[in-house]
């Protein structure tokens, strides 16, 4: 820490214009859009003992994370001049800089006590300097995949100056089975598609979850008492209970409050479809619309004071702000086409959507007044946007047409590149990302 | 000019499908959703005795000849006039046959999100019901539930398909209502 805390001073006295006269600090601005990922070495990390096979997996991990994210590129191993025999071993800056790295990670793996203990550096190999301090992290064995999203975290969040996203889950609808006869799960799965876990069996419909803002509970949409209605279950251990019945009336499209306190869904009564909010288990709900349009996929704003949702009280579905409260909304999507799905950014300055035009459907993002819309995505049938924890990146479901087409979960960034499939976990739809992991 | 002729077509290729439609359900299968595994369709929609088609007391009778079905356009939940013409036979034949009720079955085609459909499905499964109960069939003996997209009878990626999942579906089962 002092000697990083002596090395920034440094660096400022001399100042960006003498010392960083070619090459600037290391730092990648995603506003700008990264067309060439930044070049990085990393060694497979050292095994220090117990380490094993981990060692190497842990780096791919992390490597998997890092050039994932389509802003890195790590620099092939066979390249790399200097060697390092311990973790310790003292940065040949020039060796590195060499070979056009800008970014240099050592790291090492050991077994302690029967935990993985994972330790690891990044340097700034231009400024010639550690970028951050070295950091250790311990799990158990079978968090070993935790931990290198972890420290993929620590050095994207170093280097671009954002928050992370690798250690956190995604909660999905898993499917199976032919289009006319298909067989619904809900699972949750780390956000890289492995890990896939299985919060019901396929014994009746399941539809659009929601993680808790914490991660511990879902909020979803289930058949099983043949109708329509909203469950709340923990990831736990899956236990939960199906909220209250309004009699006569169909309940869906469940969302949580900011604080998890309380939950904005839609209800149906003799084919009108309006939203309400209740606690979050449910009780007394209190009426926020009163159309007869439908009124469904609310989404809070992140400081809880508005909701953003759709609403074809135009004649077709078009999204609307309103107050968390209720009241005359606003609407803010004018394009042309159907725009529906509406879900507000973590960082509160987007609201991803999922637009149907001309046959097609696409996912775009627009600022909450509406102006600068984008589309970053257009296919058969693209739907259901959920943000990544840091507001960078969204997944959504993809389904491809015709009798053998299934659906497959996709992720984007919000600049509109880097689309790729996520992992495989197999048949999957309506993604809700949780909040990256304590 | 071409516009109107083809929509014309489109219209009765969509009746004819909608007619010839060989009962899906009319082979044996009651419950078009049994298929799907148990716990599904809930409240009573399983396990009528199908019966013969011509026997006009028969549910076999009602799903194929009265017709159970009635399609919808494109985002639309308005009765057409065909449909109101099977709904009216569903009517009578339910009016005469009052240890029977009903569950209301709206559907929607995958051109549209999921929780929408969801709510279009309601629409038209109201619609549907309110039909019904302006032809004198008593509230208490229909249930409504939507499926939105997730249960399509045909699977291309086509109107000819589409046109067929638009559709709301009256499947009844033994009982007088609650």
């Amino acid at each position: 820490m002092f000697r990083f805390a002596l090395a920034a001073l440094a660096a400022l006295m001399i100042g960006p214009g003498v010392a960083f006269a070619q090459n600037g600090p290391l730092h990648i601005e995603i506003d700008e859009g990264v067309i060439e990922p930044l070049p990085y070495a990393m060694p497979v990390f050292l095994d220090e003992g117990g380490g094993g096979k981990l060692a190497a997996d842990i780096s791919k991990v992390v490597n998997a994370d890092l050039e994932g994210t389509g802003l890195f590129r790590r620099i092939a191993e066979n390249a790399y001049l200097q060697k390092f025999s311990a973790f310790n071993t003292p940065v040949s800056y020039a060796d590195w800089q060499a070979i056009n790295a800008q970014a240099l990670v050592v790291g090492g793996v050991s077994s302690q006590g029967g935990k993985v203990v994972v330790k690891f550096r990044l340097y700034d190999v231009y400024s010639g300097q550690e970028l951050g301090q070295g950091q250790q992290l311990a799990a158990s064995a079978d968090s070993w995949r935790r931990l290198a999203h972890k420290v993929a975290d620590v050095i994207y969040s170093r280097i671009t100056g954002e928050s992370g996203y690798f250690d956190s889950r995604v909660v999905f609808v898993a499917e199976s089975g032919p289009k006319n006869a298909r067989q619904k799960r809900l699972a949750v799965m780390d956000y890289d598609g492995v890990n896939v876990n299985y919060l019901t069996d396929s014994s009746t419909i399941v539809l659009a979850p929601r993680f808790s803002p914490k991660g511990d509970r879902v909020l979803f949409t289930t058949f099983e008492t043949g109708f329509p209605r909203i469950k709340i279950i923990n990831v736990s251990n899956a236990a939960g209970n199906i909220l209250p019945e309004v009699p006569g009336t169909m309940s869906f499209s469940p969302r949580f409050s900011p604080d998890g306190g309380s939950i904005v869904f839609s209800l149906e009564q003799n084919g009108n479809t309006d939203l309400y909010k209740s606690g979050a288990s449910g009780g007394s709900p209190v009426r926020l619309t009163n159309s007869p349009a439908i009124e469904t996929a609310p989404s809070f704003s992140p400081d809880g004071s508005r909701i953003v949702f759709e609403s074809d009280r135009s004649g077709g579905q078009q999204i609307y702000i309103m107050s968390a409260g209720g009241g005359e909304p606003t609407r803010i999507s004018f394009g042309d086409g159907r725009y529906g799905t509406p879900v507000w950014s973590p960082r509160g300055d987007l609201i991803a959507f999922t637009k149907q035009s001309g046959g097609r459907f696409f996912i775009g993002v627009m600022r909450t007044d509406g102006s600068e819309e984008r589309l970053l995505t257009a296919s058969y049938l693209d739907e259901g946007p959920t943000w990544a924890p840091n507001g960078r990146v969204l997944m959504f479901t993809r389904e491809a047409p015709g009798a053998g087409g299934g659906a497959q979960l996709f992720s984007v960034d919000v600049s509109g590149r880097n689309l790729k499939k996520v992992g495989n976990p197999g048949g999957a739809s309506d993604p809700s990302w949780g909040p990256l992991r304590p | 000019m071409n516009f109107a002729i083809k929509a014309a077509l489109g219209l009765a290729v969509l009746g004819l499908a909608a007619c010839n439609n060989p009962n899906k359900y009319g082979d044996g299968v009651v419950d078009p959703g049994g298929a799907y595994g148990n716990g599904t369709y809930g409240a009573g929609a399983g396990g009528v005795s199908q019966g013969n088609i011509n026997d006009p007391n028969s549910p076999a009778y009602f799903n194929g000849k009265v017709g159970d079905m009635v399609h919808f356009l494109v985002d639309q939940s308005t009765l057409s006039g065909q449909a109101t013409q099977i709904l009216a036979g569903q009517a009578q034949w339910l009016n005469s046959h009052p240890q029977y009720s009903a569950i209301i079955e709206g559907h929607a085609d995958e051109q549209g999100t999921r929780e929408y459909n969801l709510a279009l499905g309601a629409r038209r499964a109201s619609a549907v019901q309110e039909y019904l109960i302006s032809q004198g069939v008593a509230g208490n003996r229909l249930r409504t539930v939507s499926y939105g997209k997730e249960r399509p009878l045909e699977t291309c990626a086509a109107e000819s398909c589409f046109a067929q999942n638009r559709r709301a579906v009256t499947v009844i089962s033994l009982g007088a209502g609650s």
